[in-house]
């Protein structure tokens, strides 16, 4: 027997054991640390499944810049906890909300348990349409994605800039216009300033081949703009930048850069090629890589806005 | 038939893979934060460059053999600054 199917087991348990200890962490940043390495396995685990695309997109996001945001969440939380201190939930209400969430999950577990076997799967058509429409592009996902799913992965991206909205309408009225607070308030520190400048123009390169390579290998605009994401973060934890007034002109147009060339592509292939987000056959791969890499824009914009947090009220 | 090269392989990668255990042996059983973080740094780079050193033999072009050495100097780089970042929150803490 291959070692193989017992480092499956092994990993499997421990991506549940690291559930189990994120749940129950006593500490906030315990516990979203726990959630980090989580994502961490669960990239393994979409590895071993074969799902590579997917594995890129759970390291990078999943584990990458949610954690960032659930640290920065953590201490702004951990500065509001002392005024909300006499506001502690009841044992009903806890007890409410276990049930509820036992409730959820026993559900799911249901659900999974119950699937026909085997389950139906809109895979094969999927794939057909791609091979058909997709053209030219040896990554069936970003085919896919592209191509068979165009307007959900549109979509996607309009949920990225509401998501931003809803984050900037948080602000004070005054506030409306300022620049976000600093990522780090302390003085710039040699170590995180030297690891930036290294890190920055390294990880840009790889975040524009994970893009680019995207169209016939695993990787994609989202894995691509999630990288660069976190390379912009970086520089502004380490004070080399510092997040730009929500009311610039270019971040706007980065923002909203990826859905609308998107819309306008999905709009002429109504026109050009006889039907909503169809391409003209021989030109989909140039047009899909120009449509993404404007996703790519979009997303490198978009991550950083969420993690940077509302406008701050004192414009420095 | 294993060949040297193999037998390369198989001792660089032995090597790395003795340094990550005794990484995490002293990660788990060392006393406190500054001297686990000792431990960690040489799962980090001696580890994890003897097994990428051990792949370089396996790889299947010179442009993957260079991929594994960037890996590893990625891994030094972030491994070296957030080593050095940990210990400042120690010595701040400490204070």
């Amino acid at each position: 027997m291959s070692p193989l199917p017992l480092l499956d087991v092994v990993l499997a348990t421990l991506v549940i054991g690291v559930a189990i200890f994120t749940i129950t962490a006593r500490e906030l940043f315990a516990s979203v640390v726990g959630y980090v390495a989580y994502g961490l396995l669960l990239a393994f685990v979409w590895v071993r499944l074969y799902a590579p695309d997917v594995a890129l997109t759970e390291a990078a996001v999943g584990s990458g810049v949610t954690g960032v945001l659930l640290i920065t969440a953590g201490k702004r939380l951990g500065a509001l906890r002392n005024a909300a201190q006499e506001a502690e939930p009841g044992f009903a209400f806890k007890l409410l909300t276990g049930v509820l969430a036992a409730f959820v999950a026993s559900a799911l577990g249901a659900i999974i348990l119950m699937l026909p076997d085997p389950p139906p799967s809109l895979a094969p058509e999927a794939a057909a349409a791609a091979d058909g429409a997709g053209a030219g592009l040896g990554n069936p996902i970003t085919a896919v994605l592209m191509s068979y799913r165009s307007l959900d992965t549109m979509l996607e991206k309009v949920v990225l800039i509401l998501a931003v909205v809803g984050v900037w309408s948080v602000g004070a009225d005054e506030a409306w216009g300022n620049a976000p607070a600093p990522l780090r308030q302390q003085e710039p520190y040699a170590p995180m300033v030297f690891l930036a400048q290294m890190l920055a123009p390294v990880g840009a390169l790889i975040a524009i081949h994970i893009f680019w390579t995207g169209a016939n290998a695993p990787g994609g605009a989202f894995q691509g703009g999630a990288l660069l994401a976190a390379m912009w973060m970086v520089t502004m934890m380490a004070r080399l930048t510092d997040p730009p007034r929500i009311d610039t002109q270019w971040l706007r147009l980065a923002l909203v850069a990826g859905p609308a060339v998107f819309l306008i592509s999905g709009l002429a292939g109504a026109v050009v090629a006889g039907a909503f987000f169809a391409y003209p056959p021989g030109l989909a791969k140039p047009i899909i890589l120009f449509i993404e890499a404007f996703m790519v824009l979009s997303i490198a914009a978009a991550l950083p806005m969420l993690v940077a947090g509302p406008p701050s009220e004192r414009p420095d | 038939m294993i060949t040297l090269l193999d037998l390369f392989s198989i001792a660089a990668i032995s090597a790395g893979t003795f340094f990550f255990f005794a990484g995490t042996v002293g990660l788990l059983r060392f006393p406190d934060s500054l001297t686990r973080l000792h431990a960690l740094t040489k799962a980090d780079n001696l580890g994890l460059g003897l097994v990428a050193l051990g792949l370089i033999p396996r790889a299947d072009s010179a442009l993957s053999a260079l991929k594994l050495i960037v890996i590893w100097v990625l891994v030094l780089l972030s491994g070296g600054s957030t080593s050095q970042l940990i210990g400042r929150a120690l010595r701040r803490g400490r204070r």
